[in-house]
């Protein structure tokens, strides 16, 4: 029987369990991918703590992981006890939301920069003609990171509204019935009814954002490739630049134990919530 | 309709308000798609003035899209082959194997579905670099298929745990070996479990990037999402036919998703909301 799994876990273990443990051992070492590797002890990450861009590259993933845990998050969670007052339209805006999710990064990156952010082409330079006064929100180191999280909540709160819709259409008609008929008006369903009922996979997807907050390269490599003046650097760009412009394979490894250390420490959080949730209700 | 008037106007504004915003940037994509320069220059907003249906064939001219396109069906399909293979077997043992030693593979499979990719990313291509596999479709298939087939043995998982034990005792009874058991009984009630992880894994492959841009690197075998990357830039200025291009990727996943709604939002949403 246990041969069954062997394919599945072998290939696993190649592609990411071998390279995974080489980059935590690589993080500990000088060396440039392809030459003999020079062990360097914490030379690494004490050339990373020295480095201003690092400071602010972790800044970035801190602010992109409070943008991700309220403005999606606040967005999807209405949105789904809007659409689920409303049956009729519930299918097709259900699908419509989705839609940005199946649109693979880089099309979506462009079709940003073209048509919505561009002064020359998108609808930044249209406002520009008709009266606004607004810059390239791209260029400018204090605003890109912004823009780029702006493309990425359009491309991501859609997915979330659906996946809380389908978590709320499983609390019992009954519980929204009878909260209806005490003269709950929207806002108490919503807090007293809706909330409590979806609060397991709310809790999973804070905790997946928290964990993919530290993560984020796709959106910000293809938009501003962190960019203008390290504006939008954050540690997956940072340790991208770092293993193949620059050469300094070391350097990418230590910051990916940095991204990958928060994102155990949110998977921590997660376990232990379940253990609490567990003692609580048994 | 549930609730009050106030909610329900709140609910239907709220729901206008956010279909446009969603299909805003894809409307002006499609429409620009078919403007000259000149015309998009001009205003992004305003509607063609004749369809210049010759972006797209200049679009697939110029940026060679043709064969790329058929690198991505190659790579999505490969993976899919591969993930299906042993993904689903290997699904049936953890529905049915219990103990320690398997709730510690599952927990690693789990493990490895938040792993950031820039974790194995960097030795990952050196090895493979130095075994001269860079710039081998199959060998970014592989990595895929280790990248996606967590998710598809937890989903396929699910399935298997449905199917009652029973079944298989009768087949055991009968004098069936372990894998007459998993080919003639397991695998066909598995099917629409298939039909979903098919079509995510599909998905993911043919829009993935981070590995599509490091791992292929020679113009003669990219897929279409890196060629379009490729060829495109913060300062590209033919819009028009670049925005040809990137209709001509989507749309393909558009269609199968207009026609397998569900098999999509089911799977990409599983997980995620606990029965």
């Amino acid at each position: 029987m246990w041969l069954f799994a062997l394919p599945a876990l072998l290939i696993n273990i190649c592609i990411i369990l071998v390279p995974a443990v080489l980059t935590f051992t690589a993080a500990f070492f000088i060396w440039d991918g392809v030459g003999t590797p020079v062990w360097a002890g914490l030379a690494n990450f004490q050339n990373m703590i020295a480095d201003p861009v690092f400071w602010s590259a972790l800044t970035n993933n801190f602010i992109w992981t409070v943008i991700f845990l309220t403005v999606p998050v606040c967005l999807a969670l209405v949105m789904a006890a809007a659409l689920l007052m409303a049956p009729k339209a519930r299918i097709v805006v259900q699908s419509i939301i989705f839609l940005p999710r199946i649109i693979a990064v880089a099309v979506t990156g462009r079709i940003f920069q073209g048509m919505i952010f561009s002064p020359a082409t998108g609808i930044v330079g249209w406002l520009n003609e008709h009266g606004f006064s607004i810059s390239d929100p791209l260029a400018d180191p204090d605003r890109s990171l912004y823009a780029v999280a702006a493309v990425d909540i359009w491309h991501w709160w859609g997915f979330l509204a659906v996946v809380f819709l389908s978590a709320m259409r499983q609390i019992s008609v009954d519980q929204i019935e009878a909260a209806r008929l005490d003269g709950a008006g929207f806002f108490a369903l919503f807090r007293h009814v809706l909330l409590p009922g979806i609060r397991p996979t709310l809790t999973l997807m804070l905790i997946l954002t928290v964990i993919w907050s530290f993560q984020v390269f796709e959106f910000i490599f293809i938009v501003t490739r962190g960019g203008p003046a390290y504006g939008s650097e954050v540690l997956a760009t940072f340790a991208y630049r770092h293993a193949f412009f620059e050469g300094d394979v070391g350097q990418a490894a230590a910051a990916a134990c940095v991204m990958s250390l928060f994102g155990l420490c949110a998977t921590a959080v997660y376990l232990w919530l379940q253990i609490t949730d567990d003692a609580q209700t048994t | 309709m549930i609730g009050d008037r106030w909610s329900r106007t709140f609910s239907l504004a709220l729901i206008g308000v956010a279909s446009f915003s969603s299909l805003l940037p894809i409307v002006l994509a499609v429409m620009n798609a078919l403007k000259t320069t000149v015309e998009i220059g001009a205003s992004p907003l305003a509607l063609p003035s004749r369809l210049h249906w010759e972006n797209f064939s200049s679009a697939w001219r110029n940026a060679q899209l043709g064969p790329s396109l058929l690198h991505s069906a190659e790579v999505a399909s490969l993976t899919i082959f591969m993930v299906c293979v042993t993904a689903t077997p290997c699904a049936y043992v953890l529905a049915r194997q219990k103990g320690k030693f398997w709730r510690f593979i599952t927990f690693y499979f789990m493990a490895t579905i938040t792993v950031p990719v820039q974790l194995y990313l960097y030795p990952l291509y050196f090895i493979f670099a130095k075994l001269g596999l860079v710039n081998s479709i199959p060998a970014v298939a592989l990595i895929y298929t280790a990248m996606f087939s967590p998710f598809a043995i937890f989903l396929l998982r699910t399935y298997a745990l449905a199917i009652p034990v029973a079944l298989e005792e009768a087949a055991q009874v009968d004098g069936a070996r372990p894998w007459q058991t998993f080919w003639y009984v397991i695998l066909p009630m598995m099917r629409p479990g298939l039909l979903t992880v098919a079509i995510i894994v599909g998905l993911n492959a043919w829009n993935e990037f981070v590995i599509a841009v490091t791992f292929l690197q020679n113009d003669s075998n990219v897929t279409a999402i890196v060629r379009f990357y490729n060829l495109t830039g913060q300062y590209s200025t033919d819009w028009g036919e670049m925005l040809a291009a990137a209709v001509t990727i989507v749309l393909p996943i558009v269609v199968i998703f207009v026609l397998l709604q569900r098999q999509f939002i089911d799977g990409m949403t599983s997980g995620a909301v606990k029965s």
